[in-house]
């Protein structure tokens, strides 16, 4: 698998994704390999079977911007052939036509999705909390942080839809994310995988099928210590939830700060 | 003195004696709250009486320099006023500074004193504008809980707001081994003193890294040699910057048992209770300052040696014959930090990781995938997790290679009586918790008699 420019766009623990891939490929005694590619570095996504792409700050998406664009034929004609790649956050947000920013200011996209992104001004609040999902992979747990509000194209599936969160917080739509092919992009850290591991092993099983043919399947495991993660991130979801519907004014104001000094002081 | 400041330490102290006496808090922002609300200008005039002013700012490390640089001014004779733990924004100056201060607002013998504040990163410019200091100190910059103040450069830019308000003779104190902390002195034509570490023997390896480039040509750092994280001798091949010399060096630095001993270039030996090379770079820095404001070559030696564990920083307790260490981790680097000081622990003893993610710990707990936990594996000691998000951190720690006993139950007492419990009499355990867990475990221990930390 081809780790995309890790040492820059890595903001949110998305090297977790990266550990949790390669422990439930140990699992099953399948030999995984990560290869690390920085701007620069020669890549050739043909010769993957899969590949990620995290996330970063606003400098450090201008900074991998232009290279990842010398890349974009390449990874689009590999999509199109079935690689599994998933794509966190600013890296999601790259892999659409265009990222917008809060100066008004284009950096151009890959264009796998058929999607923008743009940041609504310094008024509009950040989309920050935890989140859940309902996807084909199931209940999908993660937090999000994110200023830009991102805009499918009409025929572009999203990834999955808003239960507890912001998501693409476009206010046409619930959705989160988006999907074409094997080809996953979401807000999503958290890390998103491990806590997650249908959609770890989903994506595993892609790769899998994709080089060894339909019928392979991924062995089954016990996930006891992942799902009691999954589950307090669900809980956790809920319960803030709560506290973020206190609405505006000054009434909510007195209502947030008690939420808050609940918070700090345990509850 | 003007009237208004007069009328702030009155309300301030009406604030400490209502907190105190009525609400039985010994809460410390409080009246510099109040202070600050009677008189905007309450900092500039308590903190314009002092001598001269050092603020201490940076992601990590900030509550220990100040620790050691009052203990160095002690140590010189010198009378200081300090902020305390955690009460780094201003009104945590004003409060501490309140408690100086007579009913006339004038704090005695002020001329003679020294405010060693440390300062929020994003307090910094209000509190440089205010007190006018003497010198800066900035320790380091690595990301913190991103749901505070956004983005590394967000903190870099409050940062050049503050050198753009100091006086021209303001020294400022800087990493050397931080490349974005060395390009603070290309703001503005101040004086510096650059503190760093010449001994090679430790760092080298990967583990979490995140790129920083020269402000000038946009090139990458390269590294003659890295400690941990961006933490280096680091050269620009774009333009040629690269680390300066320091003038405070650490030729050598070895982590013993009991403490760091560090030999600084021109001092000789120095001896601190801190452990963990992260506090090589503290006890220098507070040298570099101490050394700045004049400090004599006996208490530059003296006053790091007085200095035991920070509160959460490195506490220990003993309960019977089973010691109870705490380390309080906010961010990452912070963590990879401790997790190293914990590599060179006796390997039989047990660790712990207390997860919680409310606003003082931050709610986002994925920074825990960016911690080396994998250091930790292969050691002989049992592992356990625990804190409101226990699950997260037992699957970090899982996926790390690490075997974990079953996720400690959320409420503390529950949790210190599960791990006492299990813990083998002689052996230590180490915990490393983020900041409300701290409080939790403290509070626990206190109440249940259980043990006195020695910090008290
Ligand atoms: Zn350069």
């Amino acid at each position: 698998m081809a780790h995309l420019y890790p040492d820059v766009m890595n903001i949110y623990g998305d090297r977790g994704n990266i550990i949790a891939l390669r422990h439930r490929c140990e699992l099953r005694g399948i030999d995984s390999e990560v290869v690390e590619v920085n701007a620069g570095d020669p890549f050739d996504p043909a010769e993957f079977d899969l590949v990620v792409i995290g996330g970063g700050q606003d400098r450090e998406q201008r900074r991998i911007a232009d290279d990842l664009l010398t890349r974009g034929p390449s990874l689009k004609a590999a999509v199109e052939d079935g690689l599994p790649v998933l794509a966190v956050c600013g890296g999601f947000q790259l892999f659409g036509h265009r990222y917008v920013g809060l100066d008004g200011e284009t950096i151009p996209g890959i264009g796998i999705f058929d999607m923008e992104t743009r940041h609504p001004g310094v008024e509009a609040d950040r989309c920050i909390g935890d989140v859940v999902l309902a996807t084909e992979f199931g209940a999908i747990v993660g937090f999000e942080n994110h200023g830009g509000r991102t805009y499918l194209g009409s025929g572009q599936e999203p990834f999955g839809t808003v239960v507890h969160g912001r998501g693409n917080n476009n206010g046409a739509d619930s959705s989160e994310g988006a999907r074409y092919r094997n080809a996953i992009g979401t807000y999503l850290h958290g890390s998103v995988l491990p806590k997650n591991p249908a959609l770890a092993d989903g994506l595993i099983e892609m790769a899998l099928k994709r080089r060894y043919g339909d019928d392979f399947e991924l062995a089954p495991h016990d996930d006891a210590a992942e799902q009691a993660a999954h589950a307090s991130a669900v809980a956790r979801a809920k319960s803030r939830e709560g506290d973020r519907g206190l609405g505006r004014g000054p009434l909510a104001a007195g209502r947030r700060l008690r939420a808050k000094l609940r918070d700090l002081a345990g509850r | 003195m003007k009237l208004r400041v007069v009328a702030a330490v009155h309300a301030a102290r009406l604030a400490t004696f209502v907190s105190r006496r009525l609400l039985g808090r010994g809460g410390t922002a409080l009246p510099g709250l109040v202070a600050e609300r009677v008189a905007p200008g309450a900092l500039a005039g308590l903190g314009g009486q002092l001598e001269r002013t050092v603020l201490v700012t940076g992601t990590n490390g900030k509550t220990t320099t100040a620790r050691i640089l009052a203990a160095i001014l002690a140590a010189d004779g010198k009378a200081v006023v300090a902020n305390r733990e955690g009460s780094n924004l201003t009104r945590g100056m004003v409060s501490a500074l309140v408690a100086e201060a007579g009913w006339r607002g004038r704090i005695a013998a002020a001329e003679t004193t020294i405010g060693v504040f440390e300062a929020d990163e994003a307090s910094l410019p209000a509190a440089a504008a205010a007190l006018q200091p003497a010198a800066i100190v900035f320790t380091n910059l690595f990301r913190d809980q991103l749901d505070r103040y956004g983005e590394v450069d967000t903190v870099a830019g409050f940062w050049r707001r503050a050198i753009a308000m100091v006086p021209d003779d303001c020294v400022l104190i800087l990493n050397a081994d931080d490349p974005s902390v060395a390009e603070l002195a290309t703001v503005r034509d101040l004086p510096v003193r650059w503190f760093g570490i010449d001994d090679l023997r430790s760092g080298g390896e990967r583990g979490a890294f995140d790129a920083r480039w020269c402000g000038a040509c946009g090139t990458d750092f390269s590294y003659d040699h890295r400690f941990f994280g961006h933490i280096g001798h680091w050269r620009c091949r774009g333009c040629g910057r690269e680390r300066p010399t320091p003038g405070t060096s650490a030729l050598r630095v070895s982590d013993g048992e009991d403490g760091l001993s560090v030999e600084v270039q021109g001092l000789g030996i120095v001896e601190t209770g801190l452990r963990g090379q992260y506090n090589a770079w503290n006890t220098l820095a507070a040298i570099a300052a101490g050394e700045v404001l004049g400090a004599s070559a006996a208490a530059l030696r003296k006053g790091p040696a007085t200095i035991g564990p920070v509160f959460g920083r490195q506490e220990s307790f003993a309960i019977g014959s089973k010691t109870l260490r705490l380390y309080l981790v906010k961010n990452p680097a912070g963590a990879n930090q401790v997790v190293q000081l914990l590599g060179r622990t006796d390997e039989d003893d047990g660790f712990a990781f207390f997860l919680n993610d409310r606003f003082a710990d931050g709610q986002d707990v994925s920074w825990t995938w960016d911690v080396d936990f994998e250091l930790l594996a292969g050691r002989g000691g049992r592992v356990w997790a625990g804190g409101d998000r226990g699950a997260d951190a037992a699957l970090r720690l899982h996926y790390a290679g690490l075997g974990v006993e079953p996720v400690l139950p959320p409420q503390p007492a529950e949790a210190l009586r599960t791990l006492l419990e299990a813990m083998d009499e002689g052996l230590t355990l180490h915990a490393i918790v983020t900041y409300t867990a701290l409080l939790e475990l403290r509070r626990e221990l206190a109440r249940q008699g259980l043990a006195k930390s020695t910090l008290d």
